[in-house]
């Protein structure tokens, strides 16, 4: 029986009237990639200070594979952080940067060479040691901090929003880059974001974070599938929520449900009822043509109105721009409807 | 009006130009101008019969400089003005760190002032105040009788080239009234270095197992030296150059600044007077060079 890497137990973490973390439990496994997702203020940094020692817990415990870590200091537990701003030393050489863990531990210096460019080549940045950061790109200096975490070997590596300071294009080549670098090493990643696509594309698992109380903890197709809360359905994708009168006519059930915008099928007449569908009618009052597929905006005749996600299949831009003031049906499998509380 | 804005919009080269021009002016001919001045009159010499400065080039004026009392009298400034710099730093350092990483907002506004309340009053005020506090029947004297602590006075007085007569008529008193005076150029530059350290590179340098101490040496120090070095240079010229604490305290074996007034006042001797000013202007390119070396501006 293993311990799992990390384990919170009733954690809290106020400041003064704010309760940033209340009463959170939380376990991640060993090897895993987790994702903290939530919208900024939400408890999710605070929670990576807290495995990394950076701030203490008001009230509860923190373990690190079985032991109680929350009243340690940083240099004595066995995690490494790679902080948002990189936090690089402006004084030091590259190599002097990504050695200094070794360095503060008496490695001597041979290793300490050989090990620091393995790392180097493993960030993809060899031949970059006797640069200083402020001759680095913001790309750069993210591997760098990545490699200057890595090369001690910690148990749990803690990523705090590392990729916000990049374009889109190098972000999204980071995400597969940490994931492989990851699934290499081995170690326990937990990856701070409040961008729900970097969650689901490089996460094991996904706890959301909502004002310091975590909403739905799942695998990225649990979390995008099924969401737990009328929060997850909102925060991570779009979704429809259906509730009270309308919920009732269109599913017999007056619960609160979510629907995914692109779960919907949108047709021009009556579709022929089925046993495992449900369906609506309404009229489209906005059209957004995207290039790759376009949202309609319908309102239901039974009340409320839904977002609907069709891809550009067969239909060209003229096309989907004369469906505005058009009726329409729409229908969508049973399974694919998720009964929210909240 | 519209039509002059976009004169001078649509010119930003002569707009830096007209704002420069006076500051510009200004540094040409009154600072550097005199600065040249002076340097050219080092190289002329007192005619000792007449009496009258002779406008030929010389390097006798120089020469004079290599005297052994002369050279005492450098000796004696330059170290003073070091012991000053490094008690300086050391008194600072803690303070300044403290204002910069440790206090709120709010008391740090009021540190802030604190440090530089002193800057407000008259500096030869603050003079004459520790000139009274250091002398025998003064308020030192005073807390020192009042503990029992005459034999360490005495003793401290007793170590020749430190000591003297009384604290006030010693080297060690004119010490202490030149740390106190230069301490606000100290802490200022180097609360400002430590203010642009990140709080990050700090739990940087903990997460990766750093302990306060090793973080102090390896980040903080390093970070903060370019604000020593930038202090120092106060400190430093400040008392290389000084003339009112050595004439009010102090033994009478003069500093340079007391040479410099004496020559070219009672003796009229601009030329050297000159000569003795250009000393520590070599001194602090000197300083500034070596502390380029060492890698003091490289983080700025």
């Amino acid at each position: 029986m293993t311990n799992p890497a990390i384990r919170f137990e009733k954690v809290s973490r106020h400041f003064g009237e704010v309760k940033a973390v209340d009463a959170v439990d939380l376990e991640i496994g060993d090897g895993e990639f987790f994702s903290m997702l939530g919208p900024s203020g939400s408890g999710k940094t605070t929670c990576l200070r807290m495995i990394a020692g950076f701030d203490r817990p008001t009230s509860g415990q923190i373990f690190l594979y079985g032991q109680e870590v929350s009243s340690l200091p940083p240099f004595e537990r066995d995690v490494n952080t790679v902080f948002q701003d990189y936090a690089l030393f402006p004084h030091m050489t590259i190599d002097d940067n990504v050695a200094y863990g070794l360095m503060i531990k008496g490695v001597p210096k041979a290793e300490r060479t050989k090990r620091v460019n393995d790392m180097l080549d493993l960030v993809q940045l060899p031949g970059f040691g006797h640069r200083k950061p402020s001759q680095l790109s913001g790309g750069q200096r993210q591997r760098v901090a990545l490699a200057r975490a890595l090369i001690n070997h910690p148990k749990v590596l803690l990523l705090d929003e590392p990729l916000g300071a990049l374009d889109l294009k190098l972000r999204q080549q980071m995400q597969v880059e940490l994931k492989s670098i990851q699934q290499r090493v081995g170690i326990t990643f937990i990856f701070v974001t409040h961008d729900q696509e970097e969650a689901l594309t490089m996460s094991d698992r996904i706890a959301v974070f909502n004002q310091g109380k975590i909403e739905q903890i799942g695998t990225p197709s649990e979390v995008y599938e099924k969401p737990a809360t009328s929060f997850v359905a909102g925060f991570v994708g779009t979704s429809n929520l259906i509730s009270g009168e309308v919920a009732k006519r269109i599913t017999g059930s007056d619960k609160t449900f979510s629907i995914r915008p692109e779960k919907i099928y949108l047709g021009p007449g009556a579709d022929k009822p089925s046993e495992n569908k449900y369906s609506a009618t309404g009229t489209v009052r906005d059209v957004i043509y995207l290039g790759l597929y376009t949202r309609y905006l319908v309102d239901l005749e039974d009340g409320g109105d839904l977002v609907v996600i069709e891809q550009n299949l067969k239909t060209t831009s003229m096309d989907v721009l004369n469906a505005r003031g058009q009726k329409v049906c729409l229908s969508w499998e049973k399974d694919h409807i998720s009964r929210v509380g909240g | 009006m519209n039509r002059l804005s976009a004169f001078f919009f649509q010119r930003p080269k002569l707009v830096t130009l007209l704002l420069l021009a006076l500051p510009m002016l200004y540094m040409l001919v009154v600072y550097l101008g005199s600065l040249f001045s002076l340097l050219i009159n080092s190289f002329y010499y007192l005619e000792e019969f007449t009496g009258l400065v002779v406008k030929e080039f010389t390097l006798s004026t120089y020469a004079q400089l290599l005297k052994p009392t002369n050279l005492g009298i450098f000796r004696r400034t330059a170290g003073m003005a070091m012991a000053v710099t490094m008690m300086d730093a050391v008194i600072a350092f803690p303070l300044a760190y403290y204002i910069a990483k440790f206090a709120s907002p709010r008391l740090r506004t009021y540190l802030y002032i604190a440090v530089t309340l002193p800057l407000w009053s008259s500096y030869l005020v603050r003079v004459y105040a520790w000139k009274l506090i250091l002398s025998k029947e003064g308020i030192l004297s005073w807390f020192v009788d009042l503990f029992h602590l005459n034999p360490a006075l005495d003793w401290v007085l007793s170590i020749p080239g430190i000591g003297g007569s009384s604290l006030s008529l010693s080297p060690l008193g004119m010490f202490i009234a030149f740390c106190y005076i230069w301490l606000p150029y100290m802490i200022v530059p180097i609360q400002t270095a430590l203010e642009r350290v990140p709080k990050s590179l700090l739990e940087a340098s903990s997460d990766l197992g750093a302990r306060p101490a090793q973080t102090f040496r390896n980040v903080i120090l390093p970070l903060a030296f370019p604000g020593v070095v930038a202090g120092s240079i106060f400190t430093f010229s400040l008392t290389m150059g000084d003339f009112i604490v050595p004439q009010s305290l102090g033994t009478s074996r003069f500093f340079i600044g007391q040479a410099v007034y004496s020559h070219q006042g009672t003796s009229g001797n601009i030329p050297l007077a000159a000569a003795f000013t250009m000393g520590p202007v070599v001194i602090m390119i000197v300083y500034l060079l070596i502390a380029r070396k060492l890698g003091a501006f490289d983080a700025l």
